[in-house]
């Protein structure tokens, strides 16, 4: 069903469909919203769950450990500093191969304080094993959390899942929505129901210790989890696309890129600007193309490689930095992902903190990396330097 | 329910021989039953009790960090109410966890009426990282990182009151008990877990690592703790004392002189002065308890 709504709200209305027995979440902007309107439909009636009004960041997302641990399909919502203040727990759910989804409404991260948006938040945790989905619109954050749940609980992954989508520019923005109805969230996500829990029936130690002697494997058997959902997302990611009309199988996506000989490669709802301008540069002309990375963890190296093997250069953007290396971090795994090719991969770390991007300011990326120039902020103010 | 034939906390763990903590595993376990789900926090017992791939714990457990089991376990409580499962929650953590790192977790989950047991095996300081100073760490104890030297008697504060601050939370049942009186532990326990809400057991577990005896000693030492008042058995119901368990009061030196931990007060020379400041806290532990023992007077 078609309707205008605010970002925050069709994802929480995805998660309600997602049926978590237990929501566990702490208030930060831009988040709330989300936390919110889960908190209303629990009162309501709407959603049949415990929803743990934490403390903390830290006890959020402890909380869903406790309870993924005991068999229940969790659901947490946070952003920035909240997630900074739950990086241990961010670590330890995905070692213990806990499936929870967490939605991140991307937020800079202080100093100096800044609610606005950029990547740093999520781009941070990107050792910690979670898989990231990042959406270019609040139809795709919706339906990725279908998604993120049905890939995390596949019992060849086993991992923990970000649905990662732009704070206020999605979280705050109306936007028509087609959301699919409960009957199809159920045929197409079935009831959690993991072969491991903690049970007086079947007693197991879960979260032990491990030597030198055990520990190597343990990270190993992440690693090729984190390998093989690769596939498991293609798999649902159709899937989706068979039952509802939209095809989420590739981890990027590629716009006007068939010809392209310059490639703007991002992530987020930047990639909507992205499109406005090369769609004026392409009546201008110009062969611009877009590849839009939706999933970020497991990384798609040899997706990128193979969908940027015929452009003669690549912008990467990034609204993160990756301070004292070279550029954001898509920028440097984009080059990581294109080593051995002729191709020029020059990265642009821009929007940070909130700072707006135009379409003018794509074009002029795109003149940047025509001349070779990159591996630079974008859009300093010299004034203030 | 209980099961007091049950061997839920196995042998073959590697803790010391007469660590204090691996005994009241074992008692608190067999108090829980196997209907149980435990927490632990990160610390000694986690370890010696989970090297992968073996574990010492026959019934369901789980260790995720050093300060977040009490939100782990409200986790779980809230995952067993919608399953309409009916296991009981039973929280194991040590005295740095639960006094010092926990706080923040403890309270919210405290303050939010879980239905669990939370207990901490108080052993008096950072066993596991090599006795360092906690905030339960008694009086003049030297630990590795409030060593007694020439200007230092060791640790300079008194113990944290965590049962009061629980207690203070609206916890129905918060008790003390000690590995020297298994009964008398069990019991509490057991009185804890079937009170719904949040409740607290905090018990006194003597490390003989960590506070230099021998291993055959644990008991009495732990029996000495009571008599001289350094350590009170009580339970309180609804935030009142209801019992306390009385003794005739030995000298507070009766227990200091055990320990390692304490040989500063009394060689090269006597340190009456801070000995005083010990028995002090041994005497208003007596009268805010008031489990003295009074002897009819002797005849002449």
């Amino acid at each position: 069903m078609m309707e205008i709504t605010e970002g925050s709200h069709a994802v929480a209305e995805a998660v309600r469909l997602c049926r978590p027995q237990v929501v566990s979440a702490y208030p930060i902007t831009p988040q709330t919203h989300i936390v919110e309107a889960l908190a209303d439909f629990v009162a309501n009636c709407q959603l049949d769950a415990e929803y743990i009004t934490v403390e903390n960041e830290l006890s959020a997302l402890s909380a869903c450990v406790g309870a993924s641990a005991a068999g229940s399909r969790t659901y947490s919502a946070t952003t920035s500093q909240g997630l900074l203040l739950m990086t241990e727990v961010v670590f330890n759910a995905a070692g213990m191969r806990l499936p929870i989804v967490m939605s991140i409404a991307n937020r800079a991260i202080g100093a100096p304080l800044s609610i606005w948006n950029d990547m740093q938040d999520s781009i941070s945790m990107r050792d910690s094993g979670w898989l990231q989905f990042y959406a270019e619109d609040n139809q795709e954050a919706t339906d990725l959390h279908f998604l993120a749940y049905k890939v995390a609980e596949d019992t060849t992954v086993q991992l923990p899942a970000f649905v990662c989508f732009d704070g206020f520019i999605l979280s705050h923005t109306y936007e028509p929505i087609d959301m699919i109805s409960q009957e199809q969230v159920d045929q197409y996500l079935p009831k959690y129901n993991p072969a491991e829990k903690l049970d007086a029936k079947d007693p197991i130690s879960f979260g032990m210790y491990a030597t030198p002697d055990y520990y190597t494997e343990f990270r190993y058997e992440m690693d090729m989890a984190q390998k093989r959902a690769k596939e498991v997302i293609a798999k649902y990611g159709k899937e989706f696309g068979t039952m509802f009309g939209r095809d989420y199988s590739a981890l990027v996506e590629g716009y006007q890129l068939e010809d392209a000989e310059t490639a703007i490669v991002a992530m987020g709802s930047i990639c909507g600007t992205v499109k406005d301008a090369i769609d004026e540069m392409r009546a201008e002309g110009k062969k611009v193309g877009l590849l839009k990375i939706r999933v970020f963890r497991p990384f798609p190296s040899e997706e990128i490689a193979l969908a940027l093997a015929k452009v003669k250069r690549v912008a990467v953007l990034d609204k993160n930095i990756s301070l004292g290396a070279k550029g954001g971090a898509t920028a440097i795994e984009v080059r990581d992902a294109m080593y051995g090719s002729a191709t020029t991969v020059k990265g642009y770390v821009l929007g940070l903190g909130g700072r707006d991007i135009r379409k003018k300011d794509i074009k002029e990326i795109v003149s940047l990396c025509e001349k070779g120039v990159g591996d630079q902020f974008y859009g300093l103010r010299q004034e203030l330097i | 329910m209980a099961c007091k034939t049950c061997e839920l906390f196995d042998s073959g763990h590697r803790a010391c021989g007469g660590c204090g903590a691996a005994l009241a595993a074992r008692l608190v376990t067999q108090a829980a039953g196997p209907e149980s789900i435990f927490v632990s926090s990160t610390g000694c017992m986690e370890v010696f009790s989970t090297p992968y791939p073996e574990t010492a714990w026959k019934v369901p457990w789980i260790h995720s960090l050093f300060e977040n089991a009490a939100a782990v376990a409200s986790g779980i409580e809230a995952a067993l109410k919608k399953q309409g499962r009916k296991e009981k929650i039973v929280i194991m953590a040590g005295d740095g966890a639960t006094f010092d790192i926990g706080m923040i977790s403890i309270s919210g989950a405290f303050e939010r009426g879980h239905d669990f047991t939370y207990i901490c095996y108080d052993n008096e300081a950072y066993m596991n990282t090599g006795i360092q100073r906690s905030g339960a760490t008694p009086y003049d104890a030297s630990t590795t990182t409030s060593p007694a030297g020439k200007c230092s008697f060791g640790n300079n504060r008194p113990k944290k009151d965590m049962p009061a601050i629980l207690a203070a939370h609206g916890a129905p049942y918060v008790a003390t008990a000690s590995i020297a009186y298994p009964a008398d532990l069990m019991q509490k326990v057991e009185k804890a877990i079937n009170t719904p809400g949040p409740c607290y057991v905090q018990i006194h577990a003597p490390c003989c690592t960590g506070w230099g005896f021998e291993g055959e000693q644990t008991i009495a030492i732990a029996k000495l703790a009571i008599e001289t008042g350094l350590w009170v058995n009580y339970e309180m119901v609804d935030g009142k004392v209801t019992k306390a368990k009385k003794v005739v009061r030995k000298p507070v030196t009766e227990y200091l002189k055990t320990q390692k931990r304490f040989r500063h007060l009394f060689k090269p020379k006597a340190q009456d002065a801070e000995i005083a400041v010990i028995q002090a806290i041994a005497d208003r532990n007596a009268e805010k308890f008031a489990i003295d023992i009074k002897l009819p007077p002797k005849k002449e």
